[in-house]
């Protein structure tokens, strides 16, 4: 008996020994480039660093000259005005889902067509964004050609129109992904539940009302999620198009924190606004998640 | 139903093709909208001298001298080679080293494996606050700065394809495995031989997921790298546009090159790629 339970023993070291040698190339990336962050920036936020400089402890000096910093709070208003993108996404994409849900020929090549933006890098959706909203831009030509307007708009260079043209952008890129995950969720319910409600004499409105966007609700609550996450950390279509200009009127706190790092080295201090920013997303998708699980989640999920 | 009704079934009724006729204008003023701007960029690429902004098309204007010019002056192909190495070099870490690590996480049992399990999905899960930075101090620390594998290195492991492969291995059949242990095989074997090969599609999945994220990765890159001639094409574009936004043929040209391979990649692997991002939200 004794002599299995160390055989057996043996037996498992050796498992546990190659199940890490296995792991081990994944672990070590992942530690250092993932998990190490994580914690790093936990740390960084405390200190004075930047690569010149020496380091000292500053306790919660950075977020108290947060809190001070003019264009910190503009960039943070800025950031939580994003959101409002979150409802005009999530109810166009419910729409355009149960649009191409609907089983006529076809529509394979919409969703197609729908989803290119997705998959384009935000690199080139901007630089052909730019050229439409330029003051030269396609718009701006086209509306003067046709006499809508004599002096051309400004667009990204509007103190007020720079933001929601970025919306725009942003809006426009991520429809098709949302649309896409819609329409799983559309596909998942059962065709009967539709057939028993036209039978019921419901016509093709109710039944979206009544029925399938009932159905939709965890999808809802995940995409609402996600899509208020990415909102208040959009970074990529004002770093290419207006850089926080003009005048910071498109200053968002993932770019400012970008700028206080990479054009400042103010390591400590952007790390700091990096956990703002981080707080604040837990802090709304809790709500969210909360909200969600109260009011809508609760058919089965 | 009466028989009466049934010469009626595969004939639609007014208020039916109304209806059609109403969704397919809608799709198609929706496709205007998304694929639209792709398509005027294609069309100004081939434009030349004119202002790219001028509303007349005409077909005496098109060439194909701005991707000569783009090619010839800009030196694309350098930055299309770049982007090839980076996100090759990304795919074949994730891919490898992924699904080794995934593999005792379906199969076997050892010390920590519940731990390792739930720490690598609460990665998913917490946002690092300063990743980036942090990671540009590590880079900077292992002399990997302005190196395609500084580029390469950070981003490479990631945990949703663990996950991912962990998952496809728990659906390979157990007595295949017995059955190559009774043979004699190693894990490595067995690894090699059995269960790779069962989780192709997951594999595949993952690739065109790396392919994506990495062909079109640009901030990073303009981090590590202090030297131009390194960017891929996603960055050199961002550098280009600033550079040479009077060149508008070139720009377009090389917006074009830079998407054409997503849109290629993604249309032949479009039902794959999909399932798997919807897939995503059911997981």
């Amino acid at each position: 008996m004794g002599e299995k339970t160390k055989g057996q023993v043996m037996r498992t070291r050796r498992e546990t020994a190659k199940a890490y040698l296995f792991m081990a190339p994944a672990l070590i990336i992942v530690i250092v480039f993932t998990i190490v962050p994580i914690i790093g920036s936990l740390i960084l936020m405390f200190f004075d660093y930047s690569v010149l400089g020496e380091t000292r402890f500053v306790g919660l000096d950075n977020f108290t000259r947060a809190f001070h910093d003019k264009e910190f709070l503009i960039a943070l208003k800025n950031s939580i005005l994003f959101v409002v993108i979150v409802p005009v996404i999530q109810i166009l994409s419910i729409f355009l889902a149960l649009l191409v849900n609907r089983k006529l020929p076809g529509m394979n090549v919409f969703r197609t067509l729908f989803y290119i933006p997705v998959v384009t890098s935000m690199v080139a959706v901007s630089i052909i964004w730019g050229f439409i909203f330029d003051t030269n831009g396609v718009i701006n030509t086209a509306f003067q050609e046709w006499g809508w307007i004599k002096m051309p708009l400004p667009f990204l260079d509007g103190k007020f129109s720079a933001m929601p043209c970025l919306m725009f952008i942003t809006v426009w890129q991520g429809l098709g992904y949302y649309m896409m995950m819609y329409l799983a969720g559309l596909q998942s319910i059962p065709e009967e539940l539709s057939d028993a409600a036209r039978i019921d004499g419901a016509n093709s409105i109710q039944t979206i009302f009544r029925i399938k966007i009932p159905l939709l609700k965890p999808y809802v609550w995940l995409c609402t999620l996600n899509s208020v996450i990415s909102a208040i950390g959009v970074f990529d279509v004002v770093f290419v198009l207006t850089q926080g200009g003009p005048n910071n009127a498109t200053m968002v706190i993932n770019y400012y924190s970008y700028t206080k790092a990479f054009g400042d080295f103010q390591f400590g201090y952007a790390a700091a606004i990096g956990m703002i920013q981080a707080v604040i997303t837990t802090i709304i998708s809790i709500v969210v998640f909360v909200y969600g699980k109260k009011g809508g989640m609760n058919n089965d999920e | 139903m009466s028989k009466t009704k049934i010469p009626n079934r595969n004939r639609m009724s007014p208020k039916k093709i109304a209806g059609n006729v109403f969704t397919y204008v809608l799709l198609v003023l929706i496709a205007i909208l998304c694929a639209g701007p792709f398509i005027w960029l294609l069309l100004s690429s081939f434009r030349t001298g004119a202002n790219i902004y001028d509303l007349h098309f005409s077909a005496s204007q098109m060439s194909v001298s701005n991707y000569k010019g783009v090619v010839e002056y800009m030196d694309l192909g350098k930055y299309v080679g770049n982007t090839l190495i980076i996100t090759i070099g990304g795919i074949a870490i994730d891919v490898i080293f992924s699904s080794l690590c995934a593999y005792p996480l379906a199969t076997m049992e050892f010390k920590g494996k519940k731990i390792i399990f739930s720490i690598l999905v609460a990665t998913m899960i917490i946002p690092a606050a300063a990743g980036m930075i942090i990671n540009y101090l590590t880079i900077a620390h292992m002399h990997l700065l302005n190196t395609m594998l500084g580029v390469i290195l950070p981003g490479s492991v990631s945990t949703f394809s663990i996950i991912l492969m962990r998952q496809a291995y728990l659906g390979v059949p157990q007595n295949l495995i017995d059955a190559a242990k009774i043979d004699g095989a190693g894990e490595l074997t067995i690894w090699r031989k059995i269960m790779i090969p069962c989780i192709m599609p997951s594999v595949s999945t993952i690739i065109i997921f790396d392919f994506i994220n990495n062909w079109n990765a640009f901030l990073w890159p303009i981090i590590v790298l202090q030297d131009p001639d390194k960017y891929p094409i996603a960055t050199a574009l961002q550098y280009l546009n600033g550079s040479f936004s009077y060149k508008f043929g070139y720009v377009a040209a090389g917006t074009i090159i830079s998407i054409v391979p997503v849109l290629l990649v993604f249309m032949f692997c479009q039902k794959n790629y999909i399932e798997a991002v919807s897939g995503a939200v059911k997981g």
